[in-house]
């Protein structure tokens, strides 16, 4: 199963985990798994229509979902995939 | 920034009691400094921390106005702000100062330069262990300006966009403040100061047109939120201003959106540009930016890395004001809006610029021509020199 890196505001619904596994062939799927495991979750990373939220970037393997497939990109057994809030620049 | 969808943070003001507490001529009887709009930014107590921060010149740039074909141009020249040549002192005086009030010993930034100079130099005068990320190409002169305080500089093998990446995992394992993370809704309003003193230096009036360089986007949305303060707080009347952007061609993510007429801020996977400090390919406020300049009826144009280098000759040889790369970016930019008809010829524009051209040599060397070498004889001058500028005036 692909591994996902838990950001810090999200650990509490985590159990304080850092690192999760989530099944899925693609980004949906993963987020949807992770909110089976761990309630609440998808609702922080997707909006109501479904988009990844504005301010949330998903990068499997250091590739942002954005330039990919965004939440269709394809995920297989070791990928890793890491949900890191964005941040402002200087 | 917000635990449930990660947008920015903002800090609130009771702005009636503000408003009850302030004049023009109670901010007048401050001292010259950033700091004269404290009830404006948001610390609790008298800052401790970049006291000296502000109050650059805003210079009337009648030539450069001329050369540009604009009736009356004013340049914000944040290249000499105190102490480290960058509008990002003002930025960090005011994260640093909540860091202490929030009780952090060590502290951050992701940087493309400026800010980790701004950082190191801050912190060491305050006594605070530092440390800044950045990407591992940067410009010499943004390294050395970090490594000269004594901080720890890490160089990142990756974009600046990785950089952050990697500071918002450390930022949320470790109990350092970094500065744009997770100081960020304190630091971004340090920005705010640059707006109140146009005005301030204007005699308490807001600009008809401000141009704006942008990487993440935050200055623009905190120059245009400046201004509606100072009116919010009855300091400058309500009149009609424009805040118009500017980016690097290679890394122009808010631009394009703007010009698709989209909010939709589409990242730049790989910047390439020789404007390092306005190279964020994801801006975080590039959202909020667009709308700032919808809202004003602001525009915003890209330039070239020519182009770059072409307006910071233009800014140095008719405004005597050696920028680095953004302030070729700014006024390459504003040349095309006014151009354009965006910036209408017959009214006034303040250009933002925001860091020294000595941070970035690489990108003139060569360009602004070369000594000219004689012995130390009056007539080897007379003959090479001379003579030959006698004859070709």
């Amino acid at each position: 199963m692909p591994s996902v890196r838990i950001p810090t505001p999200l650990r509490k619904l985590t159990n304080e985990l850092e690192v999760v596994q989530a099944a899925g062939a693609n980004i949906g799927e993963v987020i949807n798994s992770l909110d089976q495991a761990f309630p609440g979750l998808k609702e922080r990373i997707v909006d109501d229509a479904g988009n990844v939220r504005r301010f949330v970037n998903i990068f499997v393997n250091d590739e942002d979902i954005r330039f990919l497939e965004e939440k269709a990109t394809p995920v297989k057994e070791a990928d890793e995939i890491s949900i890191v809030p964005a941040i402002a620049g200087g | 920034m917000c635990d449930f969808d990660f947008g920015p943070l903002e800090a609130a003001y009771d702005y009636d009691a503000i408003k009850a507490a302030i004049s023009r001529d109670i901010l007048r009887s401050r001292k010259r400094r950033m700091w004269r709009y404290r009830e404006l930014l948001p610390i609790d107590g008298e800052p401790t921390i970049g006291t000296q921060v502000g109050f650059t010149p805003l210079v009337r740039a009648d030539r450069l106005a001329k050369k540009l074909g604009v009736r009356t141009l004013w340049i914000k020249n944040d290249t000499v702000n105190y102490p480290t040549l960058s509008f990002k002192d003002r930025v960090v005086s005011v994260a640093l100062n909540r860091a202490k009030e929030l009780g952090f010993t060590t502290v951050a930034c992701a940087s493309t330069g400026n800010l980790a100079n701004s950082v190191a130099a801050n912190a060491a005068s305050a006594g605070l262990k530092s440390y800044v990320l950045i990407p591992a190409d940067l410009e010499q002169g943004k390294v050395l300006g970090s490594l000269v305080y004594g901080t720890n500089v890490i160089g990142i093998h990756g974009a600046y966009d990785q950089v952050n990446r990697l500071c918002s995992e450390i930022a949320g394992k470790y109990g350092w403040g970094f500065v744009n993370v997770n100081l960020r809704p304190y630091y971004a309003e340090g920005s705010k100061t640059m707006g109140f003193e146009i005005c301030d230096q204007l005699d308490w009036r807001i600009p008809r047109h401000t141009v704006v360089p942008m990487a993440s986007g935050s200055l623009l949305t905190k120059i245009h939120k400046s201004y509606n303060e100072l009116i919010k707080v009855g300091i400058v009347d309500s009149t009609p201003f424009s805040v118009h952007g500017a980016q690097a061609t290679g890394c122009a993510p808010i631009s394009h959106a703007m010009k698709r007429g989209t909010d939709i801020v589409k990242p730049v996977p790989k910047p390439e540009t020789i404007v390092k400090s306005l190279a964020i390919g994801t801006p975080a406020d590039g959202y909020y930016a667009i709308h700032a300049m919808r809202d004003t009826g602001g525009s915003c144009e890209d330039a070239s890395d020519a182009e770059v280098v072409e307006g910071i000759q233009w800014l140095a040889e008719y405004a005597g004001i050696f920028a680095e790369t953004a302030g070729g970016v700014t006024v390459a930019s504003a040349k095309k809006l006014i151009e354009s008809g965006k910036i209408p010829h017959d009214e006034e524009v303040v250009l933002c610029i925001t860091g020294h051209g000595l941070k970035t040599q690489e990108a003139v060397v060569g360009k602004c021509g070369e000594p000219r070498l004689i012995k130390p004889s009056l007539r080897e001058f007379e003959e090479q020199i001379y003579a030959k500028d006698t004859a070709a005036a």
